[in-house]
């Protein structure tokens, strides 16, 4: 048996465990050292989203329309996707811009202004309250629930009792006393609340685990696994239908609707708002948190389907409300420590919501709703306050118990009707107005202050009339007669079939026709009016926030003149003077200024002074109190379009300058290369003038050293003298070759050479080598073989050279050959548009290493060291220049050992490239 | 192209291809009578494409030094 006692005891255990984790949060985040900066604790926080609605409701749904509950959870996680691009960018402005509320956000890009910011504030205010009371009322009714344990009970209804036995307003005012105590700790009002995120993330693990505890219970406690539950289901008519095993699909249109609305609830929900943004600590936590919320999502989805089908097969007939399914169940079958858990668990899901929402909405009534009209009463004399920070928390307190108390009120006037149970999709409803003005003030320049308010003016009372009028209808509030007739008994203005649109369920038809308006008057007034100077320049900062910016703050927008000495006891009456010093020190310190006595009131620092304040009263309420104390001089919007286009020059110049660093780079890459190439050029000359001059020595040497003896010995008999004279004459011979060789190749290489072209037989070429050099290979004794073609087609070539060419490869070859067993053979073969000359002889071979080598100039096969060199080593590269200037190839095939095969290929003329047999006929 | 830039493109493809794979038509293919272990089919799919595209989501984001 639960006695009340213990219930209340719990609870408050619980309560109390979540203070003292925010008490430690907050504590450790004052000492530098920050338990929540790391992205898990981010994500959970982020879960926040999951409130009763989802904990208890979602089984509630899919009691009545099977997975139709998913797309409230598909949506946000398809859309996380997105945040890598959106979710990111408003971090990035709101950090920049010291955003406090969603309200704020769209005040600030659309000029700071005090209106739009207003009417955000009462759009989600409207919106968001009878979503409270629905926690309210999912709390207290839980807990009457589990008081009648383990009788089950569904609750009376809450107006028959009289107001002092009503549980809710307690939980009400516990919550607010709670709220108070978390969101509202800190005497100064700027600071990110740190301990409420740790907290908050507790108690999405608390509902997480309750909720899977619970899951598990149902389908492997009471069932045998989810095959059992659903094969019991099918043996009943009515939930055959429900699970879509009849063959019927969801509803589509609402499907898509839904996932549609909750992608945009995600991002603009208050709470959302203030737990992804406001209370972000590093950029990077997005990052992670773009897959961890989502499977979040999916694991307190995994059970709903299960629950909901046990619950129906345990409870039918209608008699247990099914939105009681996740705590009567466990209570069926007499699990009491489990109920507890699970009441503690939707107790976690009600806190959580209504703490974040609260503070996020009591922020935006503060600062954007009473602060600025408060300032407006010159008769308050606020100006001349020396402490506003007290004032500053004070209303937040009261903003936040008068929250409660609507919420609670709300929930004893709508009670168990329709206005409460449909609530959570109406609220998002409401919350997707910002849509348009939200996202199109990020990503789109040309959005207006008219433009905003028109569109969510537009949208709010479209959502009012086609959504919340016709609850309050079904809710017995107002007559029922406008839903049936339409207003003023005109039929097109049926609130759910507006202009006789029929075919849609109301929260798609809502967010029809409310976005159309919405979206048509965002677009069309902005695009009707050109925007003020102020609204220019917010816009850019805003679209244009991840822009690299020529200053630290980007483009400035401010002129006029300040005086150091009033913005500091400005700030100090908000922030407080101690927290106002040291954050003009650090400002200070990046700017290199010693004291804070020194520094400049200069355009930067009346915006750093004013965000500063934004950051306590709201950009819109800011900017009123800073020029209070400075003396602007407007900017007109020609002024403002110049300094963006001066920023935009100044990017384009910077993009130029990078551009021309490039190019100066590749620049001066291909210098190095080119001056490298020179070197390499220079250090070549150097090593052919030395060969040169050596080839030139030895020969040289000889002759001389000959001629000294011929002349020292006049009495050398004639044989030896002739011996010696004929040496004399051999390198002298040798010498002029050489000489003529270098000139020969002097000629080639720099192209000054003739070419004297005719049409040339190359057997007649071969032949007439050969014979020329007969005598070589027979002082050898060396066999040289012919394999010729009968005929080959000409070729266009300089005879003389060509035999130049032949001539060295023949007399290379019997050089290389052993005398007696040396063989050399020479073939001739046509074809592919080409003509091809093979020596191949069986001498020593080439090694690998050599084979290109032998192609430069005076290098030649074999350690020129050991072997007395034969030849000039001119040879090889005159003839690969010849035939290369004929467009053909000089190669060398070689394996030590087994010779060596030069080869040559000459392009044919044109008509002779056909095939053999053609050009032979040609010859013919 | 920078990676950054590059990793959120990813991401943008994977919500388009949630948005198909989650919505009409796709899902009508799935809407029979046929079980997976006794749990109708729809339901089993959903959930199937929806672990998988956190699972591709995580991979293009934790992943995204690895893949240049």
């Amino acid at each position: 048996m639960l006695q009340g006692s213990v219930i209340v005891l719990c609870s408050f255990a619980y309560l109390g465990a979540l203070f003292a984790i925010a008490y430690y949060g907050d504590k450790r985040a004052d000492a530098g050292r920050s338990i929540i900066a790391n992205p898990y604790i981010y994500a959970l926080s982020m879960a926040v989203y999951c409130t009763t609605w989802t904990y208890y409701g979602s089984v509630g749904r899919a009691a009545s329309s099977g997975i139709g509950f998913l797309p409230i959870y598909l949506g946000p996680t398809l859309v996380a996707a997105l945040w890598w691009f959106v979710l990111l960018k408003i971090v990035r402005i709101s950090k920049a811009n010291r955003i406090t509320s969603i309200a704020d956000f769209i005040a600030s890009r659309y000029g700071k202004s005090h209106l739009l910011g207003g009417l955000v504030t009462v759009i989600a205010v409207i919106g968001v309250i009878p979503y409270i009371a629905l926690q309210l009322k999912a709390v207290s009714n839980s807990f009457i629930i589990l008081l009648n344990y383990p009788a089950i009970v569904m609750p009376q209804r809450a107006d028959t009792a009289p107001i002092w036995q009503d549980s809710t307003l307690y939980v009400a005012a516990i919550l607010a006393a709670f709220t108070i105590l978390f969101g509202t700790r800190h005497l100064d009002a700027t600071e990110r609340h740190e301990g409420m995120v740790a907290a908050i993330a507790f108690e999405s693990l608390t509902k997480l685990v309750a909720f899977t505890a619970v899951g598990l219970f149902v389908t492997y406690g009471i069932y045998a696994g989810f095959g059992d539950i659903f094969d019991r289901a099918r043996e009943v008519p009515s939930l055959r239908q429900l699970m879509g095993m009849d063959g019927s699909g969801p509803n589509y249109g609402n499907w898509a609707s839904l996932t549609f609305l909750s992608m945009l609830a995600i991002m603009l929900l208050p709470r959302q708002f203030q737990i992804a943004v406001v209370e972000n600590v590093n950029e990077n936590h997005v990052r992670k948190a773009i897959w961890l919320f989502p499977l979040y999502l999916l694991l307190i989805n995994i059970f709903v389907l299960p629950i909901a089908v046990g619950g129906l097969l345990r409870f039918p007939g209608g008699s247990v409300d099914a939105d009681t399914f996740v705590l009567t169940l466990p209570m069926a079958h007499e699990q009491e420590a489990l109920a507890l858990f699970v009441f503690i668990g939707g107790l976690s899901a009600g806190t959580g919501m209504v703490i974040v929402e609260t503070i996020a909405l009591s922020t935006m009534v503060c600062n954007d709703l009473v602060m600025p009209l408060l300032l407006r009463q010159r008769w308050l004399g606020l100006q001349r306050w020396s402490d506003l920070s007290g004032l500053l928390l004070g209303i937040r307190r009261g903003a936040i118990a008068a929250i409660l108390l609507l919420g609670y009120i709300y929930f004893r006037v709508a009670g168990e009707a329709y206005a409460l149970v449909g609530i959570g999709l109406i609220s998002f409803a409401a919350v997707a107005q910002f849509g348009p003005a939200f996202f199109g003030g990020m990503f789109w320049k040309g959005g207006t202050r008219a433009g905003a308010l028109a569109g969510l003016c537009a949208g709010f009372l479209v959502w009012g009339y086609t959504l919340l009028l016709p609850s309050f209808a079904k809710s017995g509030w107002l007559p029922a007669g406008f839903m049936e007739h339409g207003l003023l008994g005109i039929d097109l203005l049926k609130p759910h079939q507006l202009f006789g649109l029929t075919g849609m369920d109301e929260i798609t038809h809502c967010l029809f026709w409310s976005m159309l308006a919405n979206i048509g008057c965002y677009i069309g007034v902005s695009l009707s009016r050109r925007p003020s100077a102020l609204e220019t320049g917010q816009a850019t900062l805003f679209v244009d926030v991840f822009r690299p910016t020529s200053g630290a703050a980007g483009p400035s927008f401010w002129r006029g003149t300040a005086r150091i000495d009033d913005l500091l006891p400005l700030l100090g009456r908000f922030l407080g003077p101690q927290r106002v010093r040291s954050a003009m020190e650090h400002y200070g310190r990046q700017r290199g200024v010693a004291s804070v006595r020194e520094l400049v009131a200069d355009a930067d620092l009346v915006h750093y002074a004013e965000t500063l304040l934004a950051g306590a009263v709201g950009s819109a309420s800011a900017r009123v109190m800073v020029a209070s104390v400075v003396k602007e001089e407007p900017l007109g919007l020609d002024e403002v379009m110049n300094i963006l286009d001066e920023a935009s020059q100044v990017r384009a110049y910077s993009r130029k300058l990078e551009q021309k660093s490039r190019e100066l780079e590749e620049a001066s890459r291909e210098l190095r290369a080119a001056n490298e190439r020179l070197r390499e050029l220079d250090r070549m000359k150097d090593d052919f003038m030395s060969s040169v001059t050596h080839e030139l020595r030895t020969p040289l040497t000889s002759i001389r050293a000959f001629s000294e003896i011929l002349l020292d010995n006049g009495d050398m008999s004639l044989a030896e003298r002739r011996h010696f004279l004929s040496i004399i004459t051999k390198e002298t011979e040798r010498l002029t070759r050489l000489v003529n060789e270098v000139l020969d190749m002097a000629k080639l290489e720099s192209g000054k050479a003739e070419w004297r072209d005719t049409q040339v037989d190359m057997r007649q070429v071969i032949d007439e080598s050969i014979a020329s050099t007969g005598q070589l290979f027979r002082d050898k004794s060396v066999r040289l073989e012919t394999r010729l073609p009968g005929s080959a087609p000409p070729i266009l070539a300089d005879r003389d050279r060509l035999i130049q060419v032949m001539l060295n490869l023949l007399s290379n070859a019997v050089k290389f050959v052993e005398p007696h067993r040396g063989v050399v053979i020479v073939r001739m073969s046509y074809g592919g548009g080409q003509l091809r000359v093979d020596v191949e002889d069986n001498g020593p071979g080439i090694a690998a290493d050599d084979q290109q080598r032998i192609f430069e100039k005076f290098r030649q096969s074999g350690e020129s060291l050991t072997n007395k060199p034969q030849g000039t080593g001119l040879g090889l590269p005159i003839s690969r220049q010849i035939v290369e200037h004929y467009g053909g190839h000089l190669w060398v095939e070689s394996h030590p050992g087994a010779g060596a095969a030069f080869s040559f290929t000459l392009p044919l003329e044109d008509a002779y490239t056909a095939s053999p047999d053609a050009a032979a006929a040609t010859n013919a | 192209m920078n990676q950054s830039w590059l990793t959120g493109q990813r991401l943008v493809g994977a919500f388009l291809l949630g948005c198909a794979l989650l919505n009409f038509p796709l899902l009508q293919l799935f809407v029979t009578w046929r079980e997976v272990l006794g749990i109708p089919m729809l339901f089993v799919y959903i959930f199937c494409v929806w672990a998988a595209l956190i699972v591709l989501m995580a991979a293009v984001i934790e992943l995204r030094g690895d893949s240049r």
